[in-house]
């Protein structure tokens, strides 16, 4: 496909995207409270998508995911919640249910 | 259109999902089992189960014209309790000699945690003993890439599996170079906010190309949608695949993969 041909396809929804993601930062700004470690992955994220760089959408992943290699002992029924909580912070994750 | 839907929880959807996805051209779904969105509490559920994804739903599906196919296991979520497991594991091969059953599926990793291991490993143990398919789930966000990681190192330990015989499904950008390069299958489950986006799910055949690798919805009793395919097809003509590869995505590559169970049939044209 061409740029152009990109652009026409997915401009319109890329905008969205970003403006949702500007609304929400606004959002989490407003609101009071403590935030958890879900924000500042959330950060880390976003810093993925600046410059010239290639395969964005993998970084974004791998920023997001958990890096270890070892089990755990015990799965405590917890879902998972779209950041890595870090290697001692489990008790800080909200329960969540997750989709199959 | 033609095409197959290699991964759907029937079990959860309605009538209606069935007549849309005929209507869109599905000619063959096929259901591995899963976690009912809640633990169930004994064997006899289990065997329940099993028997509705044997028997009922196969004849549900060919009330709209859609050949039904399963895949048998004990989730991963339900890992924990291993004198449950232990005694399920036993009910599986019962289930395994049935017509319609491809194979094992869908086991793996949730949290990635040692029961879930030794639980992974037994059903491996059977499907080898049992020369059967094997499908398996990744598991979910933050854990998929340290779930995929563990579960390719113990596929890749047992001399006996053939990769070219196993799915490693819920592949994402992070996952798919590591699954495909080992000779497996990838599956890509187009879901509205996890998993894949049509629109990334095509990304992912931009840069690794069409060949062992099959798109699902994974419709479910959760946020999905069952006639993703269809959907993600239409984007691919959009994108400018020809009609021939999309076929090769939607229709022939399932094809290929679960004619490798001598029970699948190819639809009639
Ligand atoms: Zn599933």
């Amino acid at each position: 496909m061409t740029r152009q041909q990109v652009l026409d396809l997915y401009f319109m929804e890329a905008r969205s995207k970003v403006l949702d993601l500007a609304a929400f930062l606004d959002r989490m700004d407003r609101a009071e409270g403590k935030e958890d470690f879900r924000l500042a992955a959330l950060r880390e994220a976003i810093s993925q998508l600046q410059g010239r760089r290639t395969r964005r959408a993998e970084k974004v992943l791998l920023s997001l995911s958990d890096p270890s290699v070892t089990p755990v002992d015990r799965a405590m029924g917890q879902g998972a919640c779209g950041a890595w909580a870090g290697p001692i912070a489990p008790a800080r994750r909200k329960k969540k249910p997750n989709s199959v | 259109m033609r095409y197959i839907e290699p991964h759907g929880h029937m079990v959860s959807r309605t009538t209606d999902d069935y007549q849309d996805m005929a209507t869109a051209g599905c000619q063959v779904v096929c259901e591995p089992a899963f976690w009912a969105g809640f633990d169930r509490n004994s064997a006899d559920g289990f065997y329940d189960y099993f028997s509705q994804l044997t028997e009922q739903e196969p004849k549900r599906a060919a009330r709209y014209g859609i050949q039904h196919y399963s895949w048998i296991c004990l989730n991963p979520k339900e890992s924990e309790n291993l004198d449950l497991a232990e005694e399920v594991l036993s009910i599986i091969p019962e289930f395994l000699a049935k017509p319609r059953v491809l194979g094992v599926g869908e086991i793996g990793l949730n949290k990635n945690s040692r029961n879930e291991l030794k639980v992974l490993e037994k059903h491996v143990d059977l499907a080898a003993q049992h020369d059967q398919l094997i499908l398996v789930h990744t598991p979910h966000l933050e854990d998929k890439l340290k779930g995929t990681r563990l579960i390719l190192d113990l596929l890749r330990n047992d001399a006996r599996i053939r990769p070219e015989r196993v799915i490693i499904d819920h592949v994402e950008e992070h996952t798919v170079k590591l699954v495909l390069n080992r000779g497996f299958w990838a599956g890509m489950t187009l879901y509205p906010e996890s998993k894949c986006t049509a629109a990334r799910a095509i990304d992912i055949l931009d840069l690794f190309g069409t060949d062992r690798i099959w798109m699902n919805s994974a419709c479910d009793w959760g946020h999905s949608v069952p006639l993703a395919v269809p959907r993600t097809a239409l984007e691919m003509k959009k994108r400018g695949y020809t009609r021939d590869i999309i076929d090769k995505m939607i229709y022939r590559n399932p094809i290929e993969f679960l004619s490798q169970c001598p029970k699948f049939k190819v639809p009639e044209e």
